[in-house]
């Protein structure tokens, strides 16, 4: 199988469809190991994509006022057992410009491999940026996963994120991203993962809203179950007048399994407004007994519970 | 395999003695008796706090409304040591009074669920049967994002769908407008002709009178049982300006007359 052939095949497992990254009407990018096996720049936007010894350099231009209705498909992926995959991205979303991506993270056979996805995000002036991530790590839990990113999100900008690793172990996930937040700018960051065996999942997240009328909401929902831990850490700041934020925090534990939350919320200008919920623990009572009312079995009324949230 | 019997339409579906149930230390049900008859839409009334949906807990089995004392029978077997799972699949269930969110589960998923062989067909038409579209409904999700009262309605859907031998439907009618509390009482009518034995939470006179019998409910007793009219009668003189020493004088003139 040739190498292109077996990330395909990866980002099928994934949830991918391979059929976008052969289409040449669809952005797209390829990347395994630290090799681009796949590119393809549609008018509007411009990829570059460089090999550094780990992995590859990234730098994503969209152009101020282009609208990209279809989506840019993204795959990144290790197939061998052991290795380390660094990717530095580098998004900068023009003026006015609109855009959505659909990454899939793809390590099925994971048995020591490290993935690093580190940068920058600059959403411009009214400009809207969507960028989902779904992740499969395989069965093995032998992965380590840390998305690090820095994001702006200019005066009446909006920066859609979501990231899930709903199938498969979670191995050990560290996610850090911070958005700083401009004037009537929005930014959603939303994270859903899965974890058992001894997976540990640590989201930390902080939006900081610096401009009047910014809003910002960190969404996570997260089940862990065996022994595997979960931690979220969301920080949010109000720091303009009339900027709005919003945590919501799901966090399902079973078996041994422990979960975190730690909702940091600081405001300095006294017309911010930030609230947040969180919820840690077995699933709802209610939801649980209606479930198990119409003759499911306890077993069953929770992982439909589960795949719900998750989904 | 658990024996059925299955009692003719003169025989007790439901058969509940002496049930006690406290709450954090405090009796809320304090002796209930009640019958309710194999095919029958039976109607339960009684003022806020008296105790109804905690009857309709313990009796789905509930965790926390576990009996101090007394029996619940279904078809003349004990169920009280039954999980709700068991008593869901022994057909009792409940359509709450305020039923719970599910986020990301569709509407035909959440009705599907209970029916012994989902298919799509019947759960649009359970959606047809409560009013709601089946094209605006089956793939909105069963969250924050569905209004009071189409949750509600949701809800009796997935009850009928289930076509349940026992559904206790806890104030079916609470925030439903006028116009389509005739709905719903179609919709019990036509879960009593399809099989279903009812047991009917309420206290909108328009509902009651679609009852076969009816109980009124008073600080956790039942106080009567009978013919619904009478039952309503009942509960308009004796309850509705409650002050519960005047009423019970009130209700031992009553019981003189
Ligand atoms: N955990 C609890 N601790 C103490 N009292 C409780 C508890 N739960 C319920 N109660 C009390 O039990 C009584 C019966 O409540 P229940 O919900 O069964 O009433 P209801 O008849 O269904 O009322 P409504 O018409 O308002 O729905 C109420 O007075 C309520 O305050
Ligand atoms: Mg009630």
């Amino acid at each position: 199988m040739s190498d292109f052939e077996a990330i395909l095949k990866a980002y099928a497992a994934a949830g991918g469809n391979p059929e976008f990254l052969k289409s040449p009407k669809v952005g797209s990018l390829v990347i395994s190991g630290n090799q681009v096996l796949g590119l393809n720049a549609i008018p509007g936007l411009d990829v570059q994509a460089d090999p550094v010894p780990d992995g590859v350099r990234v730098a994503v231009r969209v152009a101020p006022a282009a609208r990209i209705e279809t989506p840019v498909h993204l795959c990144f992926g290790v197939i061998p057992e052991e290795g380390v995959q660094r990717i530095l991205v580098d998004y900068e979303v023009g003026a006015g410009a609109s855009i959505e991506f659909l990454a899939h993270c793809t390590f099925p056979n994971a048995l020591r491999v490290q993935h690093v996805m580190q940068g920058t995000v600059h959403v411009g002036p009214a400009a809207t940026m969507r960028y989902s991530e779904v992740h499969y790590h395989g069965e093995t839990g032998g992965i380590e996963v840390l998305p690090r990113l820095q994001i702006r999100v200019d005066e009446g900008g909006r920066y859609f994120s979501s990231f899930s690793q709903t199938k498969g172990r979670a191995g050990r996930i560290d996610l850090d991203y911070t958005v700083d937040v401009d004037r009537e700018a929005l930014a959603e960051l939303t994270a859903k993962a899965l974890g058992y065996a001894d997976d540990q999942i640590t989201v930390r997240e902080t939006i900081r809203l610096n401009g009047e009328g910014a809003r910002g909401l960190a969404r996570s929902r997260i089940a862990v179950r065996d022994r595997a831990r979960s931690e979220v850490l969301a920080t949010t700041e109000g720091n303009a007048p009339f900027a709005r934020g919003h945590v919501d925090c799901v966090e399902i534990v079973r078996g041994q399994a422990v979960a975190n939350a730690v909702p940091v919320v600081r405001v300095t200008d006294d017309r911010a407004q930030v609230t947040h919920e969180a919820a840690i623990g077995t699933v709802g009572k209610k939801e649980l007994e209606t479930l198990m009312s119409r003759g499911l079995a306890e077993d069953e009324a929770v992982d439909i519970i589960v795949r719900g949230m998750l989904g | 395999m658990r024996q059925q019997t299955r009692p003719g339409p003169d025989q007790a579906l439901l058969q509940v003695t002496d049930l006690h149930v406290t709450r954090d230390g405090r009796p809320i049900l304090r002796g209930v008796n009640l019958t309710v008859m194999e095919g029958s839409i039976h109607a339960v009334l009684g003022l806020n706090g008296s105790g109804k949906s905690t009857l309709a807990y313990a009796l789905i089995g509930s965790a926390g409304y576990a009996l101090q004392r007394g029996e619940i029978r279904l078809a003349g077997e004990e169920i009280t040591p039954l999980s709700i799972t068991e008593r869901g699949r022994l057909g009792l269930t409940l359509a709450w009074q305020e039923p719970a969110r599910f986020e990301g589960l569709t509407v035909e998923r959440y009705v599907s669920l209970g029916m012994r062989e989902p298919d799509l067909q019947h759960v649009r038409q359970a959606l047809i049967a409560v009013a709601l579209d089946p094209d605006d409904y089956l793939h909105r999700y069963v969250d924050e994002s569905l209004s009071g009262g189409e949750r509600k309605r949701v809800e009796l859907a997935a009850v009928y769908a289930m076509r349940p031998r026992l559904a206790i439907l806890d104030e079916p009618d609470s925030g439903i407008d006028i116009l389509t509390l005739e709905d719903i009482s179609k919709l019990i009518r036509r879960m009593q002709r399809e099989g279903t034995t009812v047991l009917l939470i309420s206290h909108r006179d328009e509902v009651v009178a679609i009852a076969d019998a009816a109980s009124l409910m008073c600080e956790g007793q039942i106080q009567t049982t009978g013919d619904p009219r009478h039952v309503c009668d009942r509960y308009a003189r004796c309850c509705r300006p409650c002050d519960r020493a005047q009423k019970v004088e009130t209700e031992l003139d009553y019981e003189r007359l």
